[in-house]
Formats: structure tokens, C-alpha cells, sequence
């Protein structure tokens, strides 16, 4: 089978998502579709898979020209996709997750024939090596796991052509690399693959061809055996690229950060954050490695003084800011950047210069008494948008209108621009472009080199090791090791993270000495 | 060796610890609060049953048979019980048997209540066990509507609406046909109702609870208009007769259950029914394999080729005609339409479909709380106990306040309940 997407474009209010976008997928072979965050991959791949519309262009299979008017069309015609947010419902089993739209029954009533579903499942399972339990419920399985029912649905559906999108973001080094290998044996049973990614090297490793999307186009094509990675990534962004961080090495003083046995559960009481203790000193970079949902986002919370801990303290320099308030926190020198800024960081209908004073209209001389002082809180906008390079039309801009990398500014912007003793960043560059993932780095290592102590919280192992010198890895809510980043290695990481392996104790004398 | 164990003094006092530390503050306070209601109860027990008329009363069973319970000893032991469990309840807590205990010390209250109202009179037990079913009948038919919109996404506020509607179109239609053909005229007018409420909610994404009591308004006004309007002046259009109780042949002899069960209208059976339809609907078909995956991640289901906003349509809309059988109900019962007659029912509905985790069967057993609730009320205003008939009435909105905050978040509600679907 051949399908080629010919001269699509997809407009939205204000964008041009895809722009006379041209690509040819053939079975049998991998092809990587590479490009930064809104280059508009993902809304190629929904046109292809029917969910959106293509303004201009046309679809053909086989040479033959067609219309997905819905996903079910498009299965029909062979295509599966393993969406990005996995499209599971939690409280089914994993076989009527994957029979579902395609129930195997019996009688006329409709009745499902579940010893059927299961057998099916076992089957196409042990098939691809994927090691399903047909009746485990999903809410109870680890993502990796879960990615693989997503990869069972689309094979149960017999699909000739599979979509991936971004498949590595939830996974650990080791799944990645079972990952590959159930790639590698779909491919092998003559599959086409669309691997969508913004990793360059996993695109480099597992392509057969790789395709190159920027702004809305497509601006090349490249042999993976032809190109490296400064190349794919001056392609993809279009300008030379700095990948790696650059930063001098650390001069830890005194700890300013110290977190005692603190322990904090959800309503249910299920433990989130497991007896953490560890210590971050002025000047160095500590970097929370995991795999998402391992209690980072909660040990955060527990920071910032958004959650409360059951047991444990936590002290910034002398003072114990165990049981103090959000505001507390951020007064006593805290700056927060957090992990998801539409929900927590920014308020999307407020102007940019409402946001910049969001932490601080009661403090600075922004109001008097119940009265705002406007005039001087925009005069420090000007200036903050100014000096962290926010790319917006102006300051009375709402921020949910600016793009993610200038969102992301807005908060770094607020956050760093004061007197720090301490910089939690959770997941600073989640959804940015590259120009201002090197930006907001650059950012971060200046406060550390300015005296603060940093601590960086992020799914992306890359990240974490770029940045930190030092590297804690969380799993199940417990710091599973805490180690010099310049006596480790990525690997070493991925097993901790996996739970595979786990550190003894060390004090953090120890560590940092 | 893990990090923790190794800071561990020793086993035991950590296992203590871990014991201490899986109560959350939530669960302690709910413990306390607990306790603290063992205490009111007790002190209710002490202050008026305990001062009760003295005397036996007898609960009869139906033929001969029959109990009699003496009151004040009665409410003495109920107190004192009661104080006894608040008091280890607060201080110690009851574990696992915390559950068990509240039951049984409910149950223990109520006969306490019902030996007080009847002192020394007579008090057919056999009766209001089958008023109870009687008057769970519309809340389990209301609530099967709730759960079968819920159970695909789309929140129905508007039950009340739905089987107001059917109460006025039965007597209506019924009176000017028969009261079979009524009983149709109301499911399909309920129906069409339904369907506007979700025209409204997945076309135009109109907040689904304003949009269900928009139309408990616009029902409650309509019905009550055409009633002083139409009705009261055509007295022919207003009188459907009643449709009566029918013996099941065999299991109405069977002593004690058969009265309460088997000597019930059609309509009791029909729940029964619709009970046991819709849990095998729901849990063993491709349509309830759907209807439940389209409510908990329409996304999942949409992406798969399940239409989406077709299972909620058709959802909604059958749910609307079995809250119309539901509202018939009331005309079947009294024989005629008056103005507000569902009275607030269709809200116990709603509660019922969350006490009972929008589960068919759950939504059974919790209507049968409400409806013992009714039943008592009722049999209270006739024993002329001197609680005032006002409060009485009251009486089941309080116990749905009681229940449904006690059994509060403990519920799993379907994940994408209430928020509008779009296809790209």
C-alpha cells in the first residue's frame, strides 16, 4: 500500500497549520516526521486519519484518490494512529479497550463475547511480543504499558500503515528501546510506519527516511545514513542550533534548599510522595529525573507550599517553610516557573503586563490600600518584555494569544526577575520552540551562577542531564538515587527510573563532597 | 536495601507508623464526624422516644403473624448503644467495621422510631415494606433515565421536568383516549423533551444543568397553566381512573414477601424489569460497551469510529421516554393529574442515580431507602404522632441531604460527564 498526502493546507482562525504540505508513506518502511512544537505534524497526521479537514489538497491511496470523512474511514482504508494523549478508557479492561467500535458478539441482542475479545487479544499479543493481560484494567497499568494497547488497537484493526505520535515522550530509556524494537517487527511484517518526533536522534536511529516539517511546510527530506544531528536540527528550525548547554562548572555553597523524610498522599490516602529527603545548595543545579506521574509534580506542589505534607519539614536557609503558604514561599525568595502554564502559570485571558505582576500586585508599590497602580505596573512589563525578549505585539496582549515559547517567557520573565535564594523549575520547556528552550536555559544557569539553588523538574532525561549538576531520580514518590551528574550516565538513569535499580543510602555530604 | 527501611528504628514501631499514616486527615474527620452524629442520635433517643408513650407496639406481618416490641425498654437499649459507638468511634475508631456498624445502628434507630410512633397500637409492617416498593417505583424509573444519560456523558437535571411531563400527558391523553394509549403519549412527549435537552447541550453546547432546569421550569409553568386553564374546566379531561394492583398467581401466597413483592401494579414490575435490562444492557452488550466508553473518554470511542454524538442523542432520548413511563406513574396512581404532582421526585432521582453509583441496582436499593422513607412519612401522618405533617413531608428531602452527603465523593462519576464532545 501507498499513501500520499498531496498539496494539503489547513487553515485555522489566524494560522496556517499546513501549507501545501506534500508526503508519501509506503509500507515496509519507517518514515520519521520531524519538526518543532506547532510546526503542524500532529495536524497533518489528523488529517490523514480523518479527524480534520483539509482546506486544500488531496489524499490518495494507492493512486487512487479518497475522502476520510471520519476516523472509521480511514481505519477502513488501513490506517491506524497511536495518538500522543492515549485515547484509553481507564476503567476498561485492555481487550474491550482494543474490541471497541469493532465488538466480536453474539445472538441479536448485540451481547459481547468477551472469551472471544480476550482470545483475540492474547493472540494478535503474543504475536508481536507485546505481553498483554487481555482482562487487566487500564487505570492500573504503567504508560509504557499502555502504549502497547494503543499499538494492539490499531494491529487488531489490521492497519497497514501506523501513526505515532511523539511515542517516546512518556517513556523511560528502557521502554524506548522495547519501543523500537516492536517498531523494528512491525516493519518486519511489512508495515509503514510515520514516526512523528521532535527527538532528532530517535529519529536518526530508527528511520528509513526522515521528513522535515517547519512552519506549516515541508522544507526537505533526508537519508538518515546522510545527515547528523546539527544538520536535521538547523533544518528543522532554520537557523544553526545550539543543542548542548553551555555552562561552567558548579561552585555549591551552602545548602539553601533542605527537605526532611517529607511525605504527602492524595484524599484516598494513597502515598504521592514517599519519605523525600534531599538538599539543594546556592549554586548548583539539581535536576529531578522520572517518569511523569512519579510524584515529582506533588513534591513540587509540597515546595511551593500548594500541598500540604503529612510528616517532614522543609527548610529555605534557617527558615521553616514546612506549613507556610504559597505567598509565604514566594516572599521569602522562591521563584516558581510550573509545570503546566496554562492552568497554573498564566491566566490566558489577562493582558501580559497583568500577568508579569500576578505575584506581586500587593507587594512593590504596585497598588495602595484597594487601588491599582497601573501606569507603574505596565512601565515594568515594557521593561521585563523587553529584557527577557517576549515576542508580542504588546503588552495589553492577552497571553493566552502569544505562542508557547513566549508564554513560557512571560512566566520566567515574572519569576526570575527578582532577588532569589531559590528557582523551582518544573518542566520549563515542555512545548517550546528550540530558540527559546535555549533561551529559558540560559536563564536558569544564570540564576544558578548568580548564587541561586536551582531545582529542575523534567520528563525529558536530555533536559535534566543538560542542565543539572546534579540528578535525583524519583519513582513511585521515593528519590530512588541522588547522583553527581558528571559520574553518570543516561542508562544508568533509565533504570532507576524504570524502578529497576536503586541507589543505597547515601547522605547528601556524600554526594555533593 | 531501600532508602526508607534503612532509617526505620524498627519493624514494628514502622508498621505502626504506616497504620497511623493511611487515615488521612479526611478520614479522620470523617470518623469524628461520625461519631459525633452516634451522639445526636442517642441524645434524640433520650430526649423523645425514651419519654414515648410507654405501652407495646405491635408490627403485624400480614395473616396472623406478628411482633410486639415494648417501647421504652427499647429506647433505653437504643441509646444506650448508640452512645457507646460514638464514644468508641471518636476515640479509637471502627476500622473495618465502621460500614457494618453504621448499618446496623441505623436500623436499630429506625425500628426504635417506629416502636415509639406506634406505641401501643398496631403497625403493619408487611404494608409499609410494600408502600416503600410502591413509592420507589417512580424514583427507580427517573433514576434508570438519569442513569442512562449520565452513563453516556450528558448531565439531566431536568428528571423532575421529564416526569411532570409525563404525569400531565398521560392524564391528559388518557383521559380523552384510554390510559394505555396515555401512558405512550407521555413516553413519547418526555421523549421529544429529552431530545431538545440534548439538541440544545451537544449542538450548541449549552451548560447541560442550565438546560435541564430550564425545561423543570418550563414544564412545572406549562402543566401547571394548562391545569387551572384546560383541566379544571373540562373535568372530562381530567380522569383516567386508576390502574390497579394485579396478584401475581402463586407468589402473592407466599407469606410475608408475597404481599410486599407480589401484590404491586404493573408499574413495579416493569422496574424490576428495566432494572435487570438495563445492568445487562449496560455491562454485557456492544451497546453498553459503547454507551459507557462515549461517557467516560469520548475521545477514545470517536477516534475508534463510534459516532459519539449519535449514542448521546439516542441515549438521552430513550431515557426521556422511560422518564415519561415514570411520570405516568403518578396518574396510574391517583387517577388524575394536579398541578406540581411529582413534587420534587425527579431531584431524589438524581440523588438516587449517585448514591447508587449509576449502577441499576445500586439506583434499586437506594430509591428503596427513599421510598421506606415515604412510606414512613406517611404511615406517621396516619398513627398522628405530632410531628407536623410539614415536616414529614420534608422527611425524604432530608434523608437524600443525610445520604447523598455521607456517601459524597466516594462515588466514580463518568469522567467526561457534563463536558460537550466536538468533532473536528
Amino acid at each position: 500500500m501507498e499513501l500520499e498526502l498531496r498539496g494539503i493546507t489547513k487553515r485555522f482562525p489566524g494560522v496556517i497549520a499546513n501549507d501545501d504540505v506534500n508526503l508519501t508513506i509506503k509500507t515496509g518502511e519507517v518514515l520519521a516526521l520531524v519538526g518543532e512544537n506547532g510546526a503542524g505534524k500532529s495536524t497533518l497526521m489528523n488529517i490523514m486519519y480523518g479527524l480534520y479537514h483539509a482546506d486544500e489538497g488531496q489524499i490518495f491511496v494507492d493512486g487512487n484518490p479518497v475522502t476520510f470523512e471520519t476516523s472509521g474511514d480511514a481505519i477502513a482504508a488501513g490506517i491506524g494512529m497511536v495518538h500522543q494523549h492515549f485515547m484509553l478508557v481507564p476503567v476498561f479492561t485492555v481487550a474491550e479497550n482494543v474490541v471497541l467500535g469493532v465488538e466480536p458478539t453474539t445472538g441479536l441482542l448485540g451481547k459481547l463475547d468477551t472469551a472471544e475479545a480476550n482470545a483475540q487479544v492474547r493472540d494478535i499479543s503474543g504475536q508481536y511480543g507485546l505481553h498483554l493481560d487481555p482482562e487487566a484494567l487500564i487505570e492500573s497499568l504503567p504508560v509504557g504499558i499502555q502504549q502497547r494497547v494503543e499499538i494492539l488497537k490499531v494491529l487488531f484493526r489490521d492497519a497497514e500503515i501506523v501513526v505515532f505520535d511523539e511515542p517516546t515522550a512518556v517513556l523511560t530509556p528502557q521502554e524506548i528501546e522495547e519501543f523500537f524494537n516492536i517498531v523494528e517487527s512491525l516493519k518486519a511484517s511489512g508495515r509503514g510506519i510515520v514516526f512523528i518526533t521532535h527527538k532528532l536522534t530517535e529519529a536518526l536511529k530508527v528511520a528509513d527516511r526522515i521528513s522535515v516539517l517547519r512552519r506549516g511546510k515541508t522544507v526537505g527530506e533526508a537519508d538518515p545514513a546522510e545527515i547528523d544531528e546539527i544538520g536535521l536540527a538547523e533544518l528543522m528550525v532554520g537557523r544553526p542550533v545550539q543543542l548542548v548547554v553551555d555552562k561552567a562548572p558548579s561552585q555549591p555553597g551552602e545548602p539553601i534548599l533542605s527537605v526532611d523524610q517529607i511525605h504527602a498522599v492524595d484524599s484516598s490516602g494513597r502515598t504521592l510522595v514517599d519519605h523525600v529527603s534531599f538538599d539543594v545548595h546556592a549554586g548548583e543545579i539539581v535536576g529531578v529525573a522520572g517518569v511523569q506521574g512519579n510524584g515529582q509534580t506533588e513534591l513540587v506542589e509540597a515546595l511551593t507550599g500548594l500541598r500540604d505534607v503529612i510528616t517532614g519539614s522543609i527548610h529555605l536557609g534557617s527558615e521553616d517553610i514546612t506549613h507556610a503558604t504559597p505567598r509565604d514561599v514566594h516572599r521569602a525568595g522562591v521563584a516558581h516557573i510550573p509545570e503546566d502554564r496554562q492552568r497554573a502559570g498564566l491566566v490566558g485571558d489577562f493582558s501580559v503586563a497583568e500577568n508579569m505582576v500576578l505575584t506581586r500586585y500587593h507587594d512593590d508599590g504596585f497598588s495602595t490600600g484597594i487601588k491599582m497602580d497601573w501606569p507603574k505596573a505596565r512601565a515594568v512589563a515594557a521593561d521585563l518584555v523587553e529584557q527577557y525578549d517576549v515576542r508580542t505585539p504588546s503588552i495589553q496582549t492577552a497571553a493566552g494569544n502569544l505562542s508557547g515559547g513566549n508564554q513560557q517567557k512571560v512566566i520566567v520573565a515574572r519569576e526570575l526577575s527578582r532577588d532569589l535564594e531559590l528557582v523551582i523549575a518544573s518542566q520549563p520547556t515542555r512545548g517550546v520552540d528550540v530558540g527559546s528552550i535555549e533561551y529559558i536555559h540560559s536563564q536558569v544557569v544564570k540564576a544558578r551562577d548568580e548564587g541561586a539553588a536551582v531545582l529542575v523538574v523534567s520528563t525529558e532525561l536530555d533536559e535534566v542531564m543538560a542542565l543539572s549538576d546534579r540528578v535525583i531520580v524519583m519513582f513511585r514518590g521515593r528519590i530512588v538515587a541522588n547522583l553527581r551528574r558528571d559520574e553518570t550516565e543516561h542508562n544508568d538513569i533509565g533504570l532507576y527510573m524504570a524502578g529497576a535499580k536503586e541507589q543505597p543510602v547515601k547522605t547528601d555530604a556524600e554526594t555533593t563532597s | 536495601m531501600s532508602v526508607t527501611d534503612s532509617t526505620t528504628p524498627g519493624t514494628d514501631a514502622y508498621v505502626g507508623m504506616l497504620e497511623s499514616m493511611s487515615r488521612t486527615p479526611e478520614q479522620k474527620r470523617r470518623a469524628r464526624n461520625l461519631g459525633i452524629g452516634y451522639f445526636v442520635a442517642a441524645g434524640i433517643a433520650l430526649a423523645i422516644f425514651v419519654r414515648g408513650d410507654g405501652g407495646t407496639s405491635t408490627f403485624t406481618l400480614g395473616g396472623d403473624s406478628s411482633i410486639g416490641l415494648p417501647g421504652i425498654p427499647l429506647a433505653w437499649l437504643c441509646a444506650i448503644v448508640l452512645a457507646a459507638l460514638g464514644g468508641v468511634q471518636i476515640s479509637r475508631g471502627t476500622a473495618k467495621l465502621q460500614s457494618a456498624l453504621l448499618a446496623a445502628a441505623t436500623i436499630l434507630f429506625i425500628v426504635t422510631l417506629m416502636a415509639w410512633a406506634a406505641a401501643g397500637r398496631q403497625f403493619s409492617l408487611t404494608g409499609t415494606l410494600h408502600d416503600a416498593l410502591k413509592a420507589a417505583t417512580p424514583l427507580v424509573l427517573g433514576a434508570i433515565a438519569g442513569i442512562l444519560c449520565e452513563r453516556s456523558g450528558i448531565i439531566n437535571i431536568a428528571i423532575e421536568g421529564l416526569l411532570l411531563a409525563g404525569a400531565f400527558t398521560s392524564a391528559l391523553v388518557g383521559s380523552a383516549t384510554n390510559i394505555w394509549i396515555g401512558i405512550l403519549a407521555a413516553m413519547a412527549v418526555s421523549a421529544v423533551l429529552a431530545w431538545v435537552l440534548a439538541w440544545l447541550a451537544i449542538r450548541f453546547h449549552v451548560d447541560q444543568v442550565i438546560v435541564g432546569f430550564a425545561i423543570n421550569f418550563f414544564v412545572l409553568g406549562l402543566t401547571s397553566f394548562l391545569d387551572s386553564r384546560v383541566l379544571t374546566k373540562n373535568p372530562q379531561l381530567n380522569g383516567t381512573g386508576t390502574i390497579a394492583e394485579w396478584e401475581v398467581p402463586g407468589l402473592s401466597s407466599i407469606p410475608i414477601v408475597g404481599p410486599i413483592l407480589f401484590e404491586q401494579t404493573f408499574y413495579v414490575y416493569a422496574a424490576l424489569a428495566l432494572v435487570a435490562i438495563t445492568t445487562w444492557m449496560l455491562f454485557k452488550t456492544k451497546w453498553g460497551l459503547r454507551t459507557r466508553a462515549v461517557g467516560e473518554h469520548p475521545k477514545a470511542a470517536g477516534t475508534l469510529g463510534v459516532n459519539v454524538l449519535r449514542r448521546r442523542y439516542i441515549n438521552v432520548t430513550i431515557a426521556g421516554a422511560v422518564a415519561g413511563f415514570g411520570g405516568s406513574w403518578w396518574t396510574a396512581d391517583v387517577g388524575r393529574f394536579n398541578e406540581n404532582i411529582t413534587n420534587g421526585r425527579g431531584f431524589i432521582a438524581l440523588a438516587v442515580v449517585l448514591v447508587g453509583r449509576h449502577h441499576p441496582v445500586g439506583a434499586l436499593m437506594a430509591a428503596l431507602v427513599f421510598g421506606f422513607t415515604d412510606a414512613l412519612a406517611l404511615k406517621f401522618a396516619i398513627l398522628n404522632t405530632g410531628i407536623p405533617s410539614e415536616f414529614l413531608e420534608l422527611a425524604p428531602f432530608f434523608v437524600t441531604l443525610l445520604v447523598v452527603a455521607s456517601v459524597g465523593r466516594g462515588a466514580h462519576v463518568p469522567a467526561a460527564l457534563g463536558k460537550p464532545y466536538e468533532e473536528d
